[in-house]
């Protein structure tokens, strides 16, 4: 029984570390708050279920979906470079406009998966568990990434989030690369809720509430945790910060609290990561003043 | 090399009067000319250099580099004729990533990115001879993110990222200004080796009248929006800062005022 949820919960942490993949692509390499994830989550899940509930292929609705994740990317990169509205607010446009759209692709609030082919059946009838396909999906994912990153290009996107000035004197268009890094990310996001869809058996329209705060929780938790250089160990931080992150809010609920309060707690926890340094700096403060009372000078 | 013709910008202030930065500006640099520009505060010599390179549009006259008319290019497609140097040496690297990286981007300015490989074995080798001839122990470092270098290290890699793909036009503002005096000397000799020993056309903003008249071969003198004056050799050759100074005077009736020159 706890084993099963073990590898539940681990599950879960693989799938949605396809999606912290893609918040760490806009939160950290682009340095670009990207609220649109709240809003391509569940579009993943609704074009995958739509095209599924109709007897499409599952291989195929999985594909689109992150297609149709990667457009929703672009709007939000439209707004904010053509547009020029700011990056959070272009985020939160998009992803109330996705509330609507997500709603007219799916023609009802929620798609019921049960006895259909899914990936994830499709894995079950080979005597596979879902997290083999999580794993594969997310290794394919990952290295990619890592690939990606180490090209021309991938320096480009990463010098964007770093230094736009200095990018642009080295002829690189910066609204181009901001286009490419939110469509990259979105197509992940909604990848990831494709198959989260597919692994729940039912997409709902509401699926993509408090998706941000969790990639970032996770983004943070793994970096917090994996402490080694190098962009390959940052990509597996986030998965290991997704897994961990699941795992504690496994651990809250065995220990009795309610599943509502789960967003609640989350929240808090990405604020006391952020706001770590300010920790810091108070408890330093509270240190001083300790070791003046002791008479013991202090570094 | 770069010509700009009747050149005029405008900034609008906040109580809906306009500010002119430049004022009916035209300038002709010839291949290899190596420009000091001085000019008291708000004389618009940046604002000069940043319309060259396309960071602000003008509101009125051309822009040519290399016979090619660039007035309506966005900064990114101009950058490859244009490197550049910029006063704070946060500004001209990116402190996250490693030395190689920044100088592969520069490196390949002006080509769009593709998905080849960031960084060559050639290329690193390349990167480790021109970094040893800064002298400054960069060599050794090429995988170190540019934030744990000092400003001056930035500086020099900075100037190092403006050159090493030969830019048509190179420019400079006040790029030593930030740094120490000792430091600001070795970047400065730096400049003029670089500059001198290549034959780039460079324009360089300073506030020291004494290297506005001993660097490169030209000096121009802006104020208020407009070249006032250029001074070309022989005649540079022979003139002192005081001479520069009665010159300003002449021409506008004040005393020069540029509260750093002053100082200096
Ligand atoms: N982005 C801007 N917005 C509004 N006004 C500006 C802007 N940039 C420059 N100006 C104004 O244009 C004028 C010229 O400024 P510029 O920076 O070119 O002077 P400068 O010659 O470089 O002076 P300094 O020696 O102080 O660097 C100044 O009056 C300045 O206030
Ligand atoms: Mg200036």
């Amino acid at each position: 029984m706890l084993w099963s949820a073990l590898v539940g919960t681990l599950e879960q942490g693989l799938v949605y570390g396809i999606m912290a993949l893609g918040v760490y692509i806009t939160y950290r390499i682009l340095n670009f708050a990207d609220l649109t994830v709240d809003g391509s989550f569940p579009l993943g899940g609704a074009v995958a279920a739509t095209v599924i509930a109709n007897g499409g292929s599952p291989l195929w609705g999985t594909c689109l979906a992150a297609f149709a994740g990667m457009l929703a990317g672009l709007a939000t990169g439209f707004l904010n470079t053509k547009l020029k509205i700011s990056g959070l607010l272009s985020g939160i446009l998009t992803m109330t406009a996705l509330y609507s759209v997500n709603l007219r692709i799916m023609g009802r609030a929620n798609i019921p998966l049960l006895r259909k082919r899914t990936l994830v059946s499709w894995f079950g009838d080979r005597g596979l568990a879902p997290w083999v396909l999580f794993v594969m999906v997310l290794m394919l994912a990952k290295i990619c990434l890592d690939a990606f990153l180490k090209t021309e290009l991938g320096f480009a996107l990463r010098a964007t989030g770093d230094n736009e000035q200095m990018i642009r004197s080295c002829g690189v268009d910066t609204d181009t690369m901001k286009l490419l890094g939110l469509g990259l990310s979105n197509g992940l996001v909604a990848l990831s809720g494709a198959l989260v869809a597919q692994y729940q058996g039912f997409a709902d329209v509401g699926m993509g509430l408090g998706t941000v705060v969790a990639g970032l929780a996770s983004v943070i938790v793994g970096q917090a945790l994996v402490r080694f250089d190098g962009l390959g160990w940052a990509t597996t931080a986030v998965i290991v910060g997704s897994v961990v992150y699941r795992t504690a809010i496994f651990a809250a609920l065995r220990l009795g609290l309610a599943p509502t309060d789960l967003k609640l707690i989350t929240a808090v926890l990405v604020i006391l990561a952020l706001s770590g340094p300010s920790w810091r700096s108070i408890c330093e403060k509270l240190g001083r003043g300790r070791n003046r009372v002791t008479g013991i000078p202090t570094p | 090399m770069l010509r700009v013709s009747q050149l005029r910008k405008v900034f609008n202030g906040g109580n809906g009067m306009g500010k002119i930065a430049l004022d009916n500006v035209d300038l002709h640099v010839e291949p290899g000319d190596f420009i000091t520009i001085i000019g008291s505060n708000g004389a618009g010599k940046s604002t000069l250099l940043n319309v060259v390179a396309g960071a602000y549009d003008v509101d009125q006259g051309r822009i040519w580099i290399d016979g090619q008319d660039v007035t309506i290019q966005p900064e990114h497609r101009r950058a490859r004729f244009i490197g550049r140097v910029f006063q704070d040496p946060m500004v001209g690297t990116a402190a996250s990533m490693t030395i190689e990286e920044n100088l592969a981007m520069a490196l390949k300015r002006g080509q769009a990115p593709g998905l080849s490989r960031g960084v060559s074995n050639a290329e690193r080798g390349r990167f480790r001879e021109l970094l040893a001839l800064l002298d400054l122990g960069l060599e050794n470092r090429l995988q170190d993110p540019v934030g744990l270098l000092s400003g001056g290290q930035r500086q020099a890699l900075t100037l190092l990222m403006a050159t090493i793909s030969t830019p048509k036009l190179l420019l400079l503002d006040e790029h030593t200004a930030a740094l120490d005096p000792k430091t600001a000397e070795q970047i400065g000799e730096l400049t003029r080796k670089i500059v001198g020993g290549r034959r780039l056309t460079a324009l360089m903003i300073t506030h020291n009248l004494q290297d506005a008249l001993e660097y490169g071969n030209r000096t121009l003198m802006m104020d208020q929006g407009k070249i006032i004056l250029d001074i070309r050799n022989p005649r540079r050759a022979k003139m002192t800062v005081d001479d520069l100074l009665e010159q300003f005077v002449a021409l506008r009736g004040t005393r020069f005022l540029d509260d750093r020159a002053l100082l200096a």
